[in-house]
C-alpha cells in the first residue's frame, strides 16, 4: 500500500481542519467567550503542527492511488478528523472524559447526533462549543473528503477512489468530466440549500445562531439541537421548515444538478425519489392516523408530529418535536424500520438507502418469478439502465454485511445492563446516523449511560455506517496493512 | 475545453491521455462497460458507457456544449455517423479516424465536406510517412519533417563509439561547415536547451535542426552518414505497410513483404504489384536468412504484436542491418525497449496524439499566429512547433535578439518563402513566415506564448 500518500492526505486533511476550525473561533469572538475560543486554538494549533508534520514526514515518492488507497485515506481521515474535533469540549471542560468528547464528535461529523448529554442547555454553556458541535455535522455531511478534492488544485487523476469510498451509494458517478468540478458543484448545491433554509428559518423568528445551528443540523442530516427537548419548542412554521429541508437534503445531490441543467426526465423518472417520496407519504399518514387515536390533539398538529419524525428519521436526521418514544408501537416500530431503509444514495442521509431497499426488492420479486418460471429471464432495470449483475450482488452483499455488522454490535451491546428495545435500537440508530433511538435512548434520553468501551464500539460503528462499513472493516483487518 | 472521445481503444485512450495532460474536460464514450470502468478509474474523466452513434448517449456526454469530438471507434463507418450526428447535435469541431484506404483517396474531401468533418485521422498513413521519412535519412534515430518537407528536425542517439563524444557545441560547429542548430539534449531523464559550453556524452538524444541538404553535409563531414536505404523489408502486411510499400516503391526502392496470411499476401499483392510478397512466418529466423536479411538495407517490423515486433528487430539488429525501426504502441513497452537500446521506433497513438493535441490547442489559440505542426519529441519531454505567423503578430520585423523569450524556449527555424533559415540574432520575424520553437518546458499554443 502507498502508505506516504495515505498519510500525506491526512496531513492536508488535518490542515483543512484547522482552517475549518477557525469559524468557531470567530463564533466565541462575538459572544466574547475567551477561554474557549483559547481551547479552540490550542486545537488548531495541535492540527497545523500534524498537518506540516505529515505533509513534511510523508511526501509520497508517487500518486498512485487505487481503491485500497481510497479506502485508506477514507478510514483515517475521518477518524483523525473525529480525535482532533473532540478536544475543544475536553479543554474547556464541558466533556471532561476524552472516550465522551470523542463520541460525541464521531457522532458530530457522522451526522448522527447522538449524544452522551443528558441536557445540553446545562452541560454547554458555551455558544461557541455548540456551534462547532452542530458544525461538524454541516462538514461530514458532504464529507471532509470531497470538501478536500473541491479546494485543491487537482493533481491526482485516480482520486475517483476517494470519492466512491467516502459518498454514500451503490454506484458514484460524476456530474461533469473533472472530479474537483464535481465536488465543487456538489458543495455549491450544499451551501445553496443551506442558505435558502438559514433564510426561511430567521423569516420564521428564529435568532441568527439558532437557524445556523438547525441548518447546520438539518443539512448533513445530522440532528444536534441546542435545546433539550430539540426543536419542540420553536414556532410549527420553523418545524415546516426543517420538517421540509429535512426530506430535501435526504435526496440524491444528482438530482438537484438535473434540475439547474433543466433536464426533468431522468429527475421525474428517478424510481429512487419516487419510492424516496411514497414511502415518506406513506409512513406519515399511518403515523398521523395511528397517533390521533391515542393522543387528544387535533389533526393538523398530529400530521406535523407524524411529518416530522418521519422526515427527521428516515433521513437519518434525528430532531424531534415530541417525545416520540411515547407513541403507540405500531408507530415506533414503522419509525424503527425507516431508521434501516435511510435516504437516498448521494445524499446527506444514511442508513441502508433508498435505492439498494429497491433494488433489493425487485431481486427478491425477481428471484419469487424464477421459482415458478425456472427458465425466465428478467433484466433489473433501474433508473433507465440496466442493474448488472456485478452491481446486484454487490448490493446484496452489502446488504448482508449491514445486517451482520448490527448483529455484531448488537451483541457488543447487550453486556450492558438494559433491556433489549435500548440496547438495539441504540445500535441501530448510531449505525444509521440517525441519533436518538427508543427506550432508554429514545429522544428524551441520551446514550450517558453506557460504558467508555461500549461508546467507542458505538463510535465505531457510526463511523462504519457513514462510510458504508468497507473502508472502517478494512482499516481494522491486519491484511490489509501489510505492505505491498 | 470540453472534448468528448468515442471509442477507448488504444488510439482512443492515448488520445484521452494527451487531451487530459493538456487540461481539457474530457468525456469518455464507449460501449463496454468493462472499458469505462477501466478508464473512469484511471483517469479523470466522466464515462459514458453506449454506442456513440446513439442521439441519446451522445446527449448524455453532453454534445450540445462540447469543443470537439473525436470519433476512434475500430470502425470508420461508425466514426463518420458519428462525428455527422455530433455536429448536427452541436458539437462545434469533430475529428473522425478514417484509416480505410478506399475511402483515403479524391473522394475524402467531398466526405469530409458532407459530413462536416473539421479533420479526419489516419493512423497508419501518418506512421507509414514517419517510417518513409526515416528511411531516408538511415542515420537520424527520429525524424520529424516540417511544411514543405525540406526543414528537418533529427534526433541522433550517440553511442559509445561516436566521434560526437567529448565534444562541446562549439568545437562541433567548428569543426562542421554545415549551418544547422542543436535544439534540445536528453541525458538520462533531464532535457536541457544546451548553449555553446554544452559537452555532449555518450548516451545523449540530441536534437538538431537543419535543412534536409545541410544535415547531409553535416553527417557526411562527421562520418556518421549511413547509405540511404535501397532494399526494405517489411514484416506483416498491415495497413501500414500498405502505405509504406506505396511510398517506397513510387520513390523506387525494392520491397520485400513478410506475411503469415496467405489471403492478405494475395490481397496485398494484387494492389501493390511491385513489392515481393513471401508468405510465411516472420519469426522464423531460417526464413529471415534466407529472403537475404544480411544484405537487406533496412528491415521494419509492424506486425500486430509488440512484443514479436521489439524481439524480431532484435535479431535483424544481430544480423547487421543498418538500420531497423519497429511498431510498439503500448507506451509502456516504448520505455522498456528504449531502455534496451532501440532507437527508432514509431508508434501509431503517438502519431495521433500528436495530430489531435495540435488541433485542440490550435482551437484555443489563434491570435497572431497558427499553429501548424506539432512534434513531441523526447518522450514528450519536449516540443517542436510551428506556427505560421500572421500579420497582426506583434513582433514582426523585431530583431530576434530584442525579443526576451521565456526559459526553456529556443526559435529553431524560419521558413521563409522555401527558404530556410537557421535564425541568429540578427535574424526577424517577418508575417507569414514559418516558425519553428522548441520548448521544454510549458506547453505552447501560440507563437506569442514563447514572449515573457
Amino acid at each position: 500500500m502507498n502508505r506516504r500518500i495515505v498519510l500525506f492526505t491526512v496531513g492536508r486533511i488535518a490542515l483543512i481542519e484547522t482552517a475549518l476550525l477557525i469559524l468557531p473561533m470567530i463564533v466565541c469572538l462575538i459572544y466574547g467567550e475567551y477561554s474557549i475560543l483559547f481551547c479552540f486554538a490550542v486545537t488548531a494549533g495541535i492540527s497545523l503542527a500534524f498537518g506540516l508534520v505529515l505533509r513534511l514526514i510523508a511526501r509520497p515518492r508517487n500518486h498512485l492511488i487505487f481503491a485500497r488507497e481510497g479506502f485508506f485515506i477514507v478510514a483515517s481521515a475521518w477518524i483523525f478528523v473525529s480525535a482532533v474535533g473532540a478536544l475543544p469540549f475536553v479543554f474547556s471542560g464541558s466533556i471532561p472524559n476524552y472516550c465522551d468528547a470523542f463520541f460525541e464528535t464521531v457522532s458530530g461529523f457522522t451526522t448522527t447526533g447522538a449524544s452522551i448529554l443528558p441536557n445540553v442547555e446545562e452541560a454547554i454553556q458555551s455558544q461557541g462549543l455548540l456551534f462547532w458541535r452542530s458544525f461538524t455535522h454541516w462538514i461530514g455531511g458532504m464529507g471532509v473528503l470531497v470538501f478536500l478534492l473541491a479546494v485543491l488544485p487537482s493533481g491526482n487523476e485516480r482520486s475517483i477512489h476517494i470519492l466512491r469510498a467516502e459518498v454514500p451509494g451503490p454506484m458514484v458517478g460524476k456530474l461533469v468530466p473533472r472530479l474537483k468540478d464535481t465536488a465543487k458543484i456538489l458543495y455549491l448545491i450544499y451551501f445553496a440549500i443551506t442558505l435558502l433554509e438559514t433564510v426561511l428559518l430567521i423569516a420564521g423568528g428564529m435568532s441568527l445562531f439558532d437557524s445556523l445551528v438547525h441548518t447546520f443540523g438539518t443539512a448533513g442530516t445530522g440532528g444536534f439541537g441546542i435545546k433539550a427537548d430539540s426543536v419542540a419548542s420553536y414556532s410549527p412554521y420553523c418545524q415546516w421548515v426543517i420538517t421540509v429541508f429535512m426530506l430535501i437534503f435526504g435526496i440524491n445531490f444528482n438530482l438537484f444538478y438535473l434540475l439547474l441543467l433543466k433536464r426533468l426526465r431522468p429527475v421525474l423518472h428517478s424510481a429512487e425519489l419516487w419510492a424516496y417520496l411514497g414511502i415518506a407519504a406513506a409512513a406519515t399518514m399511518v403515523i398521523t392516523w395511528d397517533i390521533s387515536k391515542y393522543a387528544d390533539c387535533l389533526w393538523p398538529e398530529s400530521l406535523r408530529h407524524a411529518a416530522f419524525q418521519v422526515s427527521s428519521i428516515m433521513t437519518t436526521t434525528g430532531f424531534s418535536t415530541t417525545d416520540f418514544n411515547a407513541w403507540p408501537s405500531l408507530s415506533k416500530s414503522i419509525l424503527f424500520l425507516l431508521m434501516l431503509v435511510g435516504g437516498c444514495a448521494g445524499s446527506t442521509a444514511g442508513g441502508l438507502k433508498v435505492s439498494r431497499v429497491v433494488l433489493l426488492f425487485r431481486m427478491a420479486r425477481r428471484e419469487l418469478s424464477r421459482l415458478l418460471h425456472p427458465r425466465s429471464v428478467r433484466v433489473i432495470v433501474f433508473e433507465e439502465k440496466r442493474a448488472d449483475e456485478p452491481m446486484l450482488n454487490s448490493v446484496a452483499l452489502y446488504f448482508v454485511v449491514y445486517m451482520m455488522f448490527i448483529g455484531g454490535v448488537f451483541l457488543l451491546l447487550s453486556f450492558e445492563p438494559f433491556n433489549l428495545e435500548t440496547n438495539l435500537s441504540a445500535t441501530v440508530a448510531c449505525f444509521n446516523n440517525v441519533g436518538p433511538g427508543f427506550a432508554g435512548v429514545g429522544p428524551t434520553a441520551s446514550y450517558a449511560a453506557y460504558s467508555d468501551l461500549s461508546k467507542l464500539v458505538l463510535s465505531l460503528a457510526m463511523l462504519a455506517g457513514r462510510l458504508e462499513i468497507f473502508p472502517i472493516l478494512l482499516f481494522f483487518s491486519p491484511s490489509s496493512w501489510k505492505a505491498q | 475545453m470540453n472534448i468528448i472521445v468515442v471509442g477507448c481503444g488504444k488510439i482512443g485512450t492515448a488520445i484521452l491521455d494527451t487531451l487530459l495532460s493538456e487540461g481539457h474536460n474530457v468525456t469518455a464514450v464507449d460501449s463496454d462497460p468493462a472499458v469505462i470502468d477501466e478508464i473512469t478509474n484511471i483517469y479523470d474523466v466522466m464515462g459514458v458507457c453506449g454506442n456513440g452513434t446513439d442521439c441519446e448517449v451522445l446527449q448524455q456526454a453532453d454534445v450540445g456544449s462540447t469543443n470537439l469530438l473525436v470519433a476512434t471507434t475500430h470502425s470508420d463507418e461508425l466514426n463518420m455517423l458519428c462525428c455527422f450526428l455530433a455536429r448536427r447535435m452541436g458539437a462545434r469541431h469533430t475529428i473522425a479516424r478514417i484509416r480505410n484506404p478506399e475511402y483515403n483517396d479524391q473522394s475524402l474531401g467531398f466526405m469530409k465536406d458532407q459530413l462536416g468533418l473539421s479533420m479526419s485521422i489516419n493512423p497508419e498513413l501518418l506512421t507509414a510517412q514517419e517510417l518513409y521519412n526515416l528511411l531516408r535519412l538511415p542515420s537520424a534515430a527520429n525524424l520529424e519533417t516540417f511544411s514543405g518537407r525540406n526543414f528537418e528536425m533529427v534526433e541522433l542517439a550517440l553511442k559509445s563509439d561516436s566521434v560526437l563524444n567529448g565534444l562541446s557545441l562549439l568545437e562541433l560547429r567548428k569543426r562542421c561547415p554545415a549551418n544547422f542548430l542543436v535544439c534540445a539534449v536528453r541525458r538520462g531523464d533531464c532535457v536541457t536547451i544546451p548553449d555553446g559550453r554544452f559537452v555532449l556524452k555518450d548516451g545523449d538524444h540530441v536534437i538538431l535542426t537543419a535543412a534536409f541538404s545541410e544535415i547531409q553535409k553535416l553527417l557526411k563531414s562527421l562520418g556518421l552518414m549511413k547509405k540511404h536505404a535501397r532494399t526494405v523489408m517489411l514484416l506483416g502486411a498491415s495497413r501500414t505497410a500498405y502505405y509504406l510499400a506505396k511510398m517506397l516503391l513510387k520513390s523506387g526502392n525494392s520491397v520485400k513483404v513478410i506475411e503469415k496470411d496467405i489471403h492478405r499476401c494475395e490481397e496485398f499483392g494484387q494492389h501493390l504489384p511491385g513489392a515481393t510478397m513471401i508468405c510465411g512466418d516472420g519469426s522464423s529466423q531460417e526464413l529471415l536468412l534466407e529472403e537475404g536479411i544480411r544484405s537487406t538495407d533496412a528491415f521494419v517490423s509492424l506486425t500486430g504484436m509488440d512484443e514479436q515486433n521489439i524481439l524480431i528487430s532484435f535479431y535483424a539488429s544481430s544480423q547487421n542491418v543498418p538500420k531497423v525501426i519497429s511498431k510498439v504502441n503500448l507506451p509502456q513497452m516504448n520505455a522498456m525497449a528504449q531502455r534496451l537500446g532501440m532507437d527508432s521506433l514509431v508508434s501509431l497513438p503517438k502519431a495521433v496524439t500528436n495530430v489531435v493535441s495540435r488541433y485542440a490547442r490550435a482551437l484555443e489559440n489563434s491570435l497572431g499566429s497558427q499553429m501548424e505542426t506539432l512534434y513531441k519529441l523526447l518522450d514528450g519531454k519536449a516540443e517542436a512547433l510551428e506556427f505560421i505567423v500572421k500579420a497582426d503578430f506583434p513582433y514582426c520585423n523585431t530583431l530576434l535578439k530584442d525579443l526576451r523569450l521565456k526559459e526553456n524556449t529556443l526559435f529553431a527555424g524560419i521558413i521563409r518563402k522555401r527558404k530556410t533559415i537557421i535564425p541568429s540574432g540578427d535574424d526577424c520575424i517577418l508575417a507569414g513566415d514559418r516558425v519553428i520553437v522548441v520548448s521544454t518546458g510549458k506547453r505552447l499554443g501560440a507563437l506569442l506564448d514563447v514572449m515573457s
